[in-house]
């Protein structure tokens, strides 16, 4: 009997083998998928059992926080100001993953970030519960609130920079939404409210400061002026045709001013007048002389057709001149048609550029990094140049003109007490099926330039279509937003 | 190791030499590990869960070691020779297995250890009777019959009016007095002693050949009688019970137990065609043999239900575990009965569950090793039933809570919460202790000496 013993006995090996195997590949192998999948309570429960680091603006007023609520699932995920902060801070959500800053920082947030480990290692050895690190952004508290509050229930967004730095002062989108219901600890309300959120037709979850590209219209006027002026051979007070209307080369078609008047006697008009009043035909001149390589270059050079806000994570769109126009179609680009497409937050570069002395921030929205402690810093951004767009003297001019914009010009909404503003309008007619966009982008103070604002209304529901304008509708919001700053 | 093992023969008047041989000493020291393994889980679920040490650590040690050292020491009046491996195995399985339901306590505030820890009493007073009762364990090879009848009605009493009643589903419990209990967990033993029996006295006539197919030897279709018998039985008792397990691990007993007394691998190929034929009906018939297979096949299509929440806590275990107290193992539904074997895995992680296969490996192998050693034919076939018995429940539960075959219910023996299971167990432990002791004994017509040791030195080396 003893050699079917010996078999049964391999045999009962062989099964402890099989289970052992299996156990290995479980727990050893296919662990991470396990724990990965969204369904896996477990891993929710850890989620939420961390305290998650803060984000805060840079006067330390709290974008995000996590709240100690007791319980099963411990941290509660808070926005105190709702919508205000929401393009920024973005939504922490157990079943929607994460977006903007949560996202982008998650790993200093949550704590993981290999720069954390020695903290790690010594709250491992003295049993401390593991904390997230802080964030703390460029943000302007009274600047965003400006901001957000001056677009109201317009569809609309702002940035501001510090033209110095490249720090990123306000950034508002409206509508906003409240990223509260997707951090809710009840998986339910999560659920409802991103339905909610996916089907408004406003998409208020999308940033329209960086996100979106939208037609410049005559903002962009700005940088085919420093395109002129580069060329060396216009300065502020060169003469340029400026007829009722333009004839589009290799087109019967025309090209007209907005008042549908010459801009100058003679069909004349000094390029400070053209940019003034916004002269279409003057612009499509000098778009058809410098031609499109001239003017992408120059574009490119205020950070056109390169991401922004790569180093901060946060999936800006990126502002495009087109590749290869005609020369109907350069002569629509030059004033900010045809395939010209800008973020808000690219028209504040290239203010802030000009503002800057024609030196190029790289702009930034994540200032430091803070330990979870609060008090020590991990990392510290530095503030870095992006490019020289222009000469010092071209900014100079520029400046002028602009300045003249605000005093005499279409931007005068933008005028604050005591203090010089330069500035530029713009009023974008992509479908006649829809309103124009309202632009305005400027800085201030013009002598001493501190901070540059763009702002873009996609659709103003109170205002009449007609009364639909860059200056009447964005300068205000611009002003607020400097007054803000400059405090 | 070999000069120990010399020292008896150059001073055989030493009887005090002797003793190290019966691996007392060796069971009192393991035993003494065991239930400081056992104790420090405990200790540990506590300082895991709640952050501090039980106030009543120190009785619990002192109980768990009273109780093994009572059980030592009977062994060592009446199966002086037995394995000195078996009972410390046995006590840290029941101890690992009483800490993990003291851990599901305090999660889900219930208080089922105290009830496991009275079942163990039981259960140790049970293993303390067989060894007394039974001193020789071939007089449970006189009434295969009688025995196999026993079993039948074990396995029928579930179904009597009155004392019958269902949990869960399950109709597989007795209520007497206020107490139930599950006769199949005594049925196992039971029957295997009955095959055992039967086998001896018929496996000559089993053992003729029939014709020959495909270069194996059939048996003879006027032989096939028992296996059919059995067969038959297990399917009734999957209809009746719904679930496949306790018809597989009765069936798969029996087989392998022909097989080993006629040595004819035949049977093995008829009882698995026959174990298929059973569960592809069972499969087409019983719908909940098809849930649990389908649940098998994607476990996730209930992400709260015991299989998927088992899977997720052996991964959120690890190579190493949460330590105890500290994953959520009371997120399995009912973790304490089937799915133990996956709390396990989640706190002391694949480590932890690695080792507790292992154990009942061991104990496994010291059964089958008792069963090759022994010298009548009887308690070789009830060893070797017993032991792989075993084998095949364990590997039937874990392999089910681990998604290696298809659920079906079985409990884990030892560590489990069940009166009856765990009672049992102890009983099986106490056969396979008193076989272990009759493998290892000195064969009474030698003289103690010389003859004596060499026939011991080959126990040992085997």
């Amino acid at each position: 009997m003893n050699s079917p013993i010996r078999r049964v006995s391999a045999g009962c090996l062989l099964l402890v083998l099989a289970l052992l195997i299996n156990i290995t590949y479980i727990q050893a192998f296919q662990a991470d998928d396990l724990n990965a999948r969204g369904d896996n309570r477990r891993v929710i429960i850890d989620e939420y059992a961390r305290a998650r680091g803060p984000i805060l603006t840079r006067d330390d007023v709290p974008m995000a926080v996590s709240e100690d609520v007791g319980g099963e699932f411990q941290f509660l995920r808070e926005y105190p100001e709702g919508e205000l902060y929401a393009p920024l801070t973005g939504f922490y959500s157990y079943q929607y993953q994460r977006s903007a800053l949560e996202r982008a920082q998650n790993d200093i947030l949550s704590g993981d970030d290999d720069r954390l480990f020695v903290r790690r290692l010594i709250d491992l050895v003295t049993g401390e519960e593991p904390k997230g690190g802080a964030v703390k952004t460029t943000i302007d508290s009274a600047a965003q609130e400006a901001a957000y509050e001056g677009l109201g229930s317009d569809k609309g967004a702002v940035v501001a920079i510090d033209v110095q730095t490249g720090e990123i002062l306000a950034m508002a989108s409206t509508p906003s939404y409240d990223p509260n219901p997707l951090a809710s600890h009840s998986i339910s309300e999560q659920n409802e409210f991103w339905t909610e959120l996916k089907e408004d037709e406003d998409r208020p979850d999308l940033n329209r400061a960086i996100a979106q590209t939208l037609p410049p219209g005559s903002v962009f006027k700005l940088v085919t002026a420093a395109a002129a002026i580069e060329s060396g051979d216009y300065d502020t007070e060169t003469v340029i045709p400026g007829p009722a209307e333009y004839d589009l080369p290799l087109t019967d078609r025309t090209l007209g001013n907005q008042s549908g008047q010459a801009c100058g006697s003679d069909d004349e008009t000094t390029l400070t007048n053209a940019l003034r009043i916004s002269c279409n035909t003057a612009f499509a001149y000098l778009g058809e002389e410098l031609g499109d390589d001239v003017l992408r270059d120059q574009a490119e050079r205020f950070g056109f057709n390169a991401q922004p806000l790569t180093e901060d994570g946060m999936n800006a769109a990126t502002s495009r001149f087109p590749d290869d126009p005609d020369e109907p179609q350069t002569v629509l680009s030059a004033i900010g048609q045809f395939d010209v497409q800008v973020t808000p937050l690219q028209m504040a570069m290239v203010t802030a550029a000009i503002a800057n002395d024609g030196v190029l921030m790289d702009p930034y929205i994540v200032q430091e990094v803070l330990a979870p402690d609060l008090v020590s810093t991990v990392e510290q951004t530095e503030p870095e140049e992006l490019s020289r767009a222009v000469s010092p003297d071209t900014a100079q001019q520029l400046t002028e003109m602009m300045v003249d914009v605000v005093e005499n010009g279409t931007g005068s909404n933008a005028q604050m007490s005591g203090i010089e503003v330069a500035g530029k309008t713009g009023t974008a007619q992509s479908d006649p099926e829809r309103p124009p966009y309202a632009w305005f982008t400027s800085f201030a103070p013009a002598d001493d330039p501190r901070v540059a604002v763009a702002v873009v209304i996609e659709e103003a529901p109170d205002t009449a279509r007609d009364d639909i304008g860059g200056g009447a509708l964005a300068a205000p919001i611009a002003r607020a937003v400097m007054e803000a700053v400059l405090g | 190791m070999s000069l120990n093992q010399r020292l008896p023969r150059s001073e055989p008047a030493n009887e005090e030499a002797v003793v190290p041989r019966r691996g007392r000493g060796t069971e009192l020291l393991l035993l003494i590990f065991a239930v400081g393994i056992s104790t420090f889980a405990y200790i540990n679920v506590d300082l895991g869960a709640l952050g501090e040490v039980p106030a009543d650590a120190m009785a619990y040690l002192g109980g768990f070691f009273a109780v093994s050292c009572i059980a030592h020491i009977v062994i060592r009046i009446r199966a002086p020779y037995a394995d000195p491996v078996i009972l410390p195995i046995v006590v840290t399985l029941c101890g690992l297995g009483l800490a993990m339901i003291h851990r599901l306590d305090i999660a889900d505030d219930t208080s089922h250890a105290t009830t496991q820890l009275t079942w163990m009493l039981v259960g140790v007073a049970l293993f303390l009777a067989v060894l007394f009762f039974i001193r020789d364990h071939r007089i449970l090879a006189r009434y295969p019959y009688l025995m196999g009848l026993t079993g039948l009605i074990l396995l029928i009493l579930p179904l009597m009016p009155v004392i019958g009643h269902s949990i869960r589903g399950a109709q597989i419990w007795i209520r007497v007095g206020g107490m139930s209990f599950q006769p199949n967990e005594a049925a196992k033993i039971v029957l295997t002693i009955a095959f055992a029996g039967f086998l001896v006295q018929t496996r000559d006539a089993l053992a003729l050949a029939g014709r020959r197919f495909l270069g194996i030897d059939l048996p003879r279709a006027r032989d096939l009688g028992p296996i059919l018998i059995v067969w038959v039985t297990a399917l009734g008792i999957l209809t009746v019970q719904n679930d496949v397990g306790p018809s597989v691990l009765l069936f798969g007993s029996f087989v392998l137990l022909i097989y080993i007394a006629t040595e004819r691998i035949s049977w093995i190929i008829l009882g698995l065609m026959l174990i298929g034929f059973g569960i592809y009906a069972a499969y087409n018939v019983v719908s909940h043999v098809r849930e649990r297979f389908d649940l098998w096949l994607d476990p996730f299509i209930d992400p709260t239900g015991q299989l998927a929440q088992s899977l997720f806590g052996l991964a959120y275990g690890g190579t190493i575990g949460t330590g105890l107290g500290q994953g959520h193992p009371d997120m399995i539904p009912i973790a304490e009965s089937d799915f133990i074997g996956a709390a396990l895995g989640e706190e002391l992680g694949l480590a932890g569950l690695a080792a507790v296969i292992l154990l009942y490996a061991l104990l496994v192998s010291r059964g089958l090793r008792a069963s090759l050693v022994l010298r009548d034919p009887f308690g070789k076939l009830l060893a070797a039933g017993l032991a792989s018995g075993l084998l095949l429940q364990v590997f039937v539960v874990l392999g089910g809570v681990t998604r290696l075959i298809p659920m079906s219910g079985l409990t884990t023996p030892f560590l489990a919460l069940g009166g009856s299971s765990l009672v049992m167990n102890w009983v099986l432990v106490a056969l396979l202790i008193r076989l272990s002791d009759a493998a290892r004994r000195p064969a009474p017509t030698d003289t103690p000496s010389f003859a004596d040791d060499a026939a011991t030195q080959v126990v040992r080396v085997t």
